[in-house]
């Protein structure tokens, strides 16, 4: 009933914004990480023309990145950070969302808006009210030393690991359990009633047929989170604001704002983006893969 | 044959039988399961609970409690949100940016999602997966890609509230596109085609029949798009030329590395109260138009994964 030329035009607008503001900005990076530096000005040369590309900025960032270069140490950290934050993320939000789509009866509605509200609240009003938490004088040292754990108060903000990480846990795990509660919820109670009438106990229902299940939510999450999470610089500057635990993201900050080496910094930038483009095309592997298995179970 | 009951304790037993239960095997199934939700939920809510207290306090701790006094919002004349010409720029800057993108993203998304749920010919691919990147790239890397055209390439254009604009559309258009879609595809073709049956025009067909249909879409996507913009950092910080275009994120960001006053905690309350407004208005025009085509309850549910995927 309608014109064939109808639904490309509608799209035109948008596509057109997304090509001008998304992949030529894209494209730039590239131009510029594989361009020159004016040796006077010290300004970035940008090369259009692939074919007449530099790659000598690239190289020198990939041997900074690489074993006893003097980003090595921040790669490493960057990926134990995230590793250890998906990992407690999937510890605490997994019973949470598998407790909201089972067992939360007429607290369903309620349990499911206060999981949500967190999303709402803006992310710098929520590392905020941590370090007023944090503080020598905070709550959290207040507490400590009234229940005796601690004897003095703890320098959290000055450059500690571990707060870091707790930061990047808060900030992220509302995005994981959603798409966890997705999946969790979509499971046929059926699925799971079968298997213990076929003699399973719950743990071993649990782990043969739910969890299966529940992969793709796992793995939807994981992308969802580990993604942005690989890119943060702000978190672990308001926690800490020491190099010990800068990420790759507060590398590629410091390149742009103050340093004076942005191509330095676009190559890193590049190095970045091609990483988390494996790592997205190993997820999407993963999830079809999952999806497919899924389908298996639900054939039998 | 045996069957396998699950060991319940009959219903209707009393609180003591239930502490009783609890204090034998507190780590049994649903118990342990609901522990653990209610301790994450208030670990998510109080601390900003307690940031929100302090935004009220009299004295300039935001560490130890003394009164309550709404001197952070308008009562100091020189540090409240009202009488701080740096706080108060951002609060104008957040809102000027949100709502040129809503805006701007808005309209760009909805015919985006219509042409890319119906348009099959070539190009269409392409034009798919070119829409599904900005969801899952990195914001630093969008950042400085922005920032790098525009001081490279797009010369023209200055950081400063044009360019954040620009980025801040460019992120939002996606997440229209997904809401906006998802509706489209649980509406169906039936009344567009119920409609050409009766003679309507493909226009009328389009601006009658299915906007309207899509309206509960829109106004969600709207919602959306004003509280990613109103939240954003990143994009915001990297197009930023300091002074008045730094956004409330921004501020709150340059104070926690600084020393903060309680007028932080205060406008960070503001910016929570409005966006936290705006989303709940945007669930409930939601609710109100969809009422009556699915179970209740899952409304709630349609509109939490619309939302972030």
């Amino acid at each position: 009933m309608y014109r064939r030329w109808l639904w490309p035009s509608l799209s035109f607008p948008g596509v057109l914004w997304l090509i001008v503001l998304f992949v030529v900005p894209f494209y730039a990076v590239l131009a510029v990480s594989l361009g020159t530096v004016d040796p006077i000005l010290f300004q970035p040369v940008p090369i259009w023309n692939p074919l007449e590309w530099n790659v000598g900025w690239l190289q020198e960032a990939l041997q900074r990145l690489a074993p006893g270069g003097i980003w090595f140490d921040v790669g490493i950290r960057t990926i134990v950070y995230v590793a250890l934050s998906l990992v407690l993320c999937l510890l605490i939000g997994y019973p949470v969302a598998y407790y909201t789509a089972r067992h939360a009866g007429r607290w369903k509605g309620l349990i499911l808006i206060l999981i949500i509200l967190p999303l709402w609240i803006s992310y710098m009003m929520r590392m905020l009210a941590w370090v007023n938490l944090l503080q020598a004088d905070g709550y959290i040292n207040r507490f400590l030393m009234f229940t005796h754990v601690l004897s003095q108060p703890r320098d959290w903000l000055g450059g500690s690991s571990s707060t870091v990480i707790f930061a990047l846990v808060y900030g992220y795990i509302p995005y994981l359990i959603l798409p966890l509660f997705a999946s969790l919820d979509r499971i046929e109670r059926s699925h799971v009633e079968a298997a213990r009438d076929l003699g399973a106990s719950p743990w071993s229902a649990f782990r043969t047929v739910t969890l299966p299940l529940s992969k793709t939510g796992i793995l939807g999450g994981a992308v969802l989170i580990t993604l942005p999470m690989f890119g943060d610089y702000y978190t672990p500057n308001i926690v800490s604001m020491s190099p010990k635990t800068s990420m790759i993201g507060n590398q590629i900050d410091l390149y742009f704002h103050g340093g004076p080496q942005p191509t330095l910094g676009a190559a890193l930038t590049i190095i970045l983006a091609v990483f988390l483009t494996f790592l997205m095309a190993y997820y999407m592997w993963s999830i079809h893969r999952a999806q497919r298995d899924v389908g298996a179970v639900g054939a039998l | 044959m045996t069957t396998v009951a699950e060991q319940r304790p009959a219903a209707g037993f009393s609180t003591s039988a239930r502490l009783r239960g609890w204090l034998r095997n507190p780590w049994g199934k649903p118990r342990f399961l609901v522990l653990i939700t209610w301790a994450y939920i208030l670990w998510s809510i109080v601390p900003v609970l307690i940031a929100v207290q302090f935004s009220f306090n009299e004295t300039r701790s935001r560490t130890v409690w003394d009164s309550f006094s709404t001197r952070w919002y308008w009562g100091d004349p020189v540090d409240s949100v009202w009488h701080d010409p740096t706080l108060r720029h951002a609060l104008v800057q957040t809102f000027k940016l949100a709502g040129a993108d809503v805006l701007i993203a808005v309209p760009i998304g909805v015919l985006l999602a219509l042409g890319l749920a119906r348009w099959h010919g070539r190009g269409s691919a392409a034009s798919n997966f070119i829409m599904l990147f900005p969801l899952v790239t990195p914001e630093i890397v969008m950042g400085v890609s922005l920032l790098l055209v525009f001081s490279e390439l797009f010369t023209f254009i200055h950081t400063g509230t044009t360019a954040q604009i620009l980025g801040h559309v460019t992120f939002s258009i996606s997440f229209v596109v997904v809401i906006v879609r998802g509706r489209l595809f649980s509406i169906g073709r039936q009344y567009e085609e119920a409609a050409a049956d009766l003679g309507a025009s493909p226009f009328v067909a389009l601006t009658r029949v299915l906007l309207p249909l899509l309206t509960p879409a829109i106004v969600a996507a709207a919602a959306v798009v004003f509280a990613i913009s109103a939240d954003d950092f990143v994009i915001s910080q990297w197009l930023s030329r300091g002074g008045d275009t730094d956004t409330v994120p921004i501020r709150i960001y340059s104070a926690t590395r600084a020393a903060p006053l309680p007028s932080v905690n205060a406008i960070a309350t503001i910016m929570m109260v409005i966006t936290l407004l705006i989303v709940t208005l945007g669930f409930l025009t939601w609710r109100a138009f969809t009422r009556g085509e699915s179970k209740a309850g899952t409304a709630a549910e349609d509109f939490g994964t619309a939302f972030r995927l």
